[in-house]
Formats: C-alpha cells, structure tokens, sequence
C-alpha cells in the first residue's frame, strides 16, 4: 500500500504539508496524490474513531452479529442476495465468509426489539435466506487494531538517555 | 565528601544534569522528546512468551552466560545473516542489557592507567565505566564540520597522539547524535583500529533503527578481527524491551571468559524470564521491527524538516531515534535553553553538555513519540522560539 494511505489511515488530521515532510516529498504532489486517491474512491471518507464503550449506557446502541445461510442463485452467486441484505440501513458490515454459514452481518439498533424486529420481520422471511443465528454483542474489548479500554496511561520516564 | 565513600566514584557524576531530570520528572504533564526508549510496548507475543514461562515455573536461575538455547538462537542469526561463526559455549555471554555488557567489558580488559579511545558526543556511561574499571579515557570530539563523523584522519591523529591505545568504544547508529556510517566509511576505520591493533568494543543496540541503507554490523566488516572485537547488542530498542533489560556480547573466549567472571560474581545470570522472552524476540519477530522502523522514519523526516524550518540546524540522522539539534540561534546555550523550554512550554529535551562537555550549542531530541505528540511539540518549540525574539 502506498504509504501515503498508511499515513493517513492511521491519523487523518496530518495534513498534506507534514505528510509531505514525512516522506521527503513535495506537498503539491501529495494533495493531487491525495485528491487522485479520493476520486478513485480509494479514500471514501476521514472520520472520527469514538470509544463509544465510554460513553455510557444512554448512547448505547446494540449490536448483533448475524450469521445468515443462504441459498446462492445463478451466474451471481451471493452478490445479489447480499445486496438486497446489505442496503438496510441497520446493516453496519455484510462479510461473505467461509464455513457453516454464507453471510455475517453486524446489524445495529436502538435496543434489542428493534434487532429482533429487523430479523424476524426483513432478514428471515427473506426467499433465499435459508435460516440466522444471532448473537447479541454484550461487551467490546477490541475493534480494529484499537483497544478500547480508555487512554493509554503513559509508563516511560519522561526522560532518559 | 566523607571518607566512607569512594573518592573515585565520588569524582565522578555530572550534577548539573541530574539537576534537570529531577526537575522533569517532578513537573507534571510533560510533553517529552526526552525519551531514551521506544513508545511502542513490547510485541505481545513476546510478553505472551514470558509470562507462559513463568506459569510453567520457569523461575530459577540460568547458566551464569544465560540460556544455551538463547545463545544458539543469536549465533545462528548473525551466522544465517551474515555468515560468520561464532561459539554459543565460549563466545556469546548474556548480560543485563549492554550497560551491563560495557561494564563487564571494561573491567575485563583494562589494566590501571591502560587508555581507551572515547568518540564524543556519547551515551553517557561511557567515560564513567572507563574510569571505574581504573581506565584513562582518550577523547576524540566531533563536531558539525565531519556532520558528527568520525574520519580516519581523526582517528589516525588520536590514535597516534595517545599511543598506545588499548581499546576503542565505538558506537552507531550513535545515541546522541544518529550518525550512522556506510559499510565503505567502516572498512575504513576498520582498517586503521587494525593497525594501530586497538581492541574494538562496538556498541550496536541501535542497529536495526538504521534508515537509509542498512546497518552493517562490525563483525561482518572484511577489515574486522574477530579476535579484537567485541560486540554489544541488546534487545531493548529493536524489539522495544528496555525493561527487561537484556543484552548480550559476543567476542574471543578468553575475554568473553572473564566477562563471565564478573558476571558470575556480581549478578549470577540475568534473569530467566526475561531471558524467555528474548528467547522469542530473536526467534520470532521480523514484521514487528520492520514496521516500527518505517514509523520511526517518518517522524525522522518530519521532526528534522520542521526543526529546520523553525531555525533550528538540524542533520539528518542515519538512525536511532535522536536528532541533535543545534539551538545556537536562539542566543541561549543548551542547559538554559533546555530548562526555559521546559518552565515555559513543558517541553522536555536533553542538554548536549549530558554527552559531550562541548555539547553546549546541541539539544538531543528524541523523536520515539507519536506523530501528533511530535506535532504538538513543534508547535510549542515554535512558540517558545516566537516568544524569544
């Protein structure tokens, strides 16, 4: 990966001028980099990672993981059936995965009921959805590459040789 | 001073810098460039190592040179890597970090009054553990004209100025400046600690932070004689493991003998869990020290272009994580400027002086902090310099 994109997943607030510096490279060929990258829908947006699990229960939204069977259909395969599943707004993620089941999906919602509702009522009633299993998320520790277990306290010595 | 003490340890410690690390370290909030160790935590999988050690009641002592499947496991990499042969019996001895390994070292050659050659700026223990072991330090001083490179006209002229010297301590990529040299610059140098027949203690914990070509150690030199050489390396600073404290060194059986000895009697063996989990490093980590290396490449690049920017001559290290930042500009020397950035913007950096006493014109900066860390402190050196002028 070029390593402009390392950079900027990593910390997207750095601006080209110091990504620039970063890699002894000129700014203007970073922002048309950059811009060429956003075109492309390489880069398809900067956003903000919030530790949510320190937020409290009063913005807690939940989660499921969902793991859908379902039956493929000529020449496309899962493509259109995941399709049809992954448009719902409540879909967060839609991964096809290999094993017992076809599908896992991360469905979001205000509470339980309202989880509940989307797989009774829209997801498994669904004509190629063959069955689901749901499970609830109750507590996250971990979330792409970052542990979200609050700030990190600082342990070196300020100062040493 | 009372009697009680010795006057020879008593002779030593540079105060004034003790003065400004206790200063820094009772000053909360702090936004450090003062760090001697990298900001990454150890690679789980080597803790993971340790503490599986230690649930399977790996507790006890080791073999006074440390773990034989350690041992094995650093001589088969410096032989798979470079080809040479070294004896995991006789020639490899593991150590409490290579402050401990320098120590040993010194006390395992030196005879009263023998001379060692010193390349300044320099990490700090160096002339200390020259005059303990009963030493006579030689100083050989860099300065911005060689770029903090030593060149073998310099060493030439010291070496023939002080002769006989017994042993050089020869140190790069270098904690405090970063230079680091190219294999050519070291067959060089090589050459000339080889006619003058100094014995070559090489200082290398830096090597894998090595950034624009890649480190050639000492012992893979052409010029190098395996048997006037000894070599430090550690795992503290490429497998971010500063606390655990191991090092090791490698070298001829009979002073890799008396290393031992001292060893033996005043530490026994460093210790097992520790041991384990550098056991794992050298055996199981090359993506880890890849990727951090790229990291620290970037902040290089970024600190060095904005200290430049900010008027603040500053070259580009070779390696480690330190720049050595000439702060002349500002007016002040180095223990004022250091302490000033510190009471005004909280801001900490070491004084030159801490490694040379010519190192009043230089800060070291230490740039094993995150990015946006970096950022912040470029910003309060700017406003620190603004509110100068």
């Amino acid at each position: 990966m070029d390593e402009i994109l390392e950079i900027l997943e990593k910390d997207a607030r750095l601006t080209p001028k110091e990504i620039a510096a970063m890699l002894s490279l000129d700014e203007k060929e970073i922002e048309k980099k950059i811009a060429a990258y956003e075109e492309q829908g390489i880069i398809l947006g900067y956003k903000t990672v919030i530790n949510k699990e320190l937020l409290g229960v009063a913005h807690d939204k939940v989660r499921a993981l969902i793991e859908v069977k379902v039956v493929p259909e000529k020449d496309v395969g899962f493509d259109n059936i995941a399709k049809r599943i992954y448009f719902f707004d409540e879909v967060k993620s839609c991964f096809l995965v290999s094993g017992d089941y076809d599908l896992l999906l991360i469905v979001e919602g205000d509470d339980i009921h309202t989880v509940a509702g989307f797989v009774a009522e829209k997801l498994s009633p669904m004509e190629n959805v063959r069955g689901t299993r749901t499970h609830f998320l109750l507590k996250k520790y971990k979330e792409d590459g970052i542990v979200l277990i609050g700030k990190d306290d600082v342990k070196r010595m300020p100062i040493s040789y | 001073m009372s009697d009680r003490v010795s006057k020879l340890i008593a002779s030593l410690a540079p105060s004034g810098i003790r003065e400004f690390f206790e200063l820094v370290l009772g000053m909360p909030d702090v936004l450090s460039l003062g760090v001697g160790e990298p900001d990454f935590s150890t690679p789980w999988h080597i803790s993971e190592k340790a503490i599986y050690g230690l649930e399977r009641g790996y507790t006890s002592y080791t073999s006074n040179k440390g773990m034989i499947e350690l041992r094995r496991a650093i001589t088969t990499k410096i032989s798979r890597d470079f080809g040479i042969e070294y004896d995991p019996h006789s020639q490899v001895l593991i150590t409490v970090g290579v402050s401990e390994a320098m120590d040993l070292a010194m006390r395992a050659i030196l005879n009263p009054g023998e001379r060692v050659l010193i390349i300044r700026p320099c990490y700090v223990s160096y002339e200390p553990l020259v005059r303990m072991a009963g030493g006579e330090p030689v100083f050989l001083d860099l300065a911005s004209d060689t770029d903090f490179k030593a060149t073998p006209e310099m060493i030439e002229d010291i070496l023939k100025s002080n002769s006989p010297v017994k042993a050089v301590i020869f140190n790069y990529p270098s904690n405090p400046t970063g230079v680091s040299y190219l294999k050519a610059e070291l067959e060089e140098i090589a050459r000339l600690f080889n006619d003058f027949g100094v014995l070559v203690i090489s200082d290398e914990i830096y090597d894998e932070l090595t950034y624009d070509f890649s480190h050639t150690p000492y012992l893979a030199l052409e010029n190098s004689k395996p048997d006037n050489l000894i070599y430090l390396n550690g795992f503290s600073k490429a497998y971010a493991m500063t606390g655990w404290r191991i090092g090791y060194a490698i070298g001829p059986s009979d002073i890799i003998g008396v290393m031992t000895k001292i060893h033996q009697y005043s530490i026994l063996c460093a210790p097992i869990m520790s041991q384990m989990a550098a056991l794992e490093a050298v055996e199981n980590s090359g993506p880890d020290v890849s990727s951090m290396r790229k990291e620290y490449k970037r902040r290089r690049n970024f600190i060095v272009a904005e200290l430049n920017r900010l008027g603040l001559k500053t070259r580009l290290p070779e390696g480690a994580f330190y720049t050595y930042t000439d702060i002349s500009s500002s007016g002040m020397d180095s223990m004022s400027f250091a302490r000033s950035l510190l009471e005004k913007e909280k801001v900490a950096v070491v004084p030159g002086t801490a490694f040379s006493p010519n190192g009043s014109r230089y800060i070291r900066i230490s740039y094993s902090s995150s990015m946006e860390k970096l950022r912040q402190a470029v910003m309060r050196i700017e406003a620190f310099l603004t509110d100068l002028r």
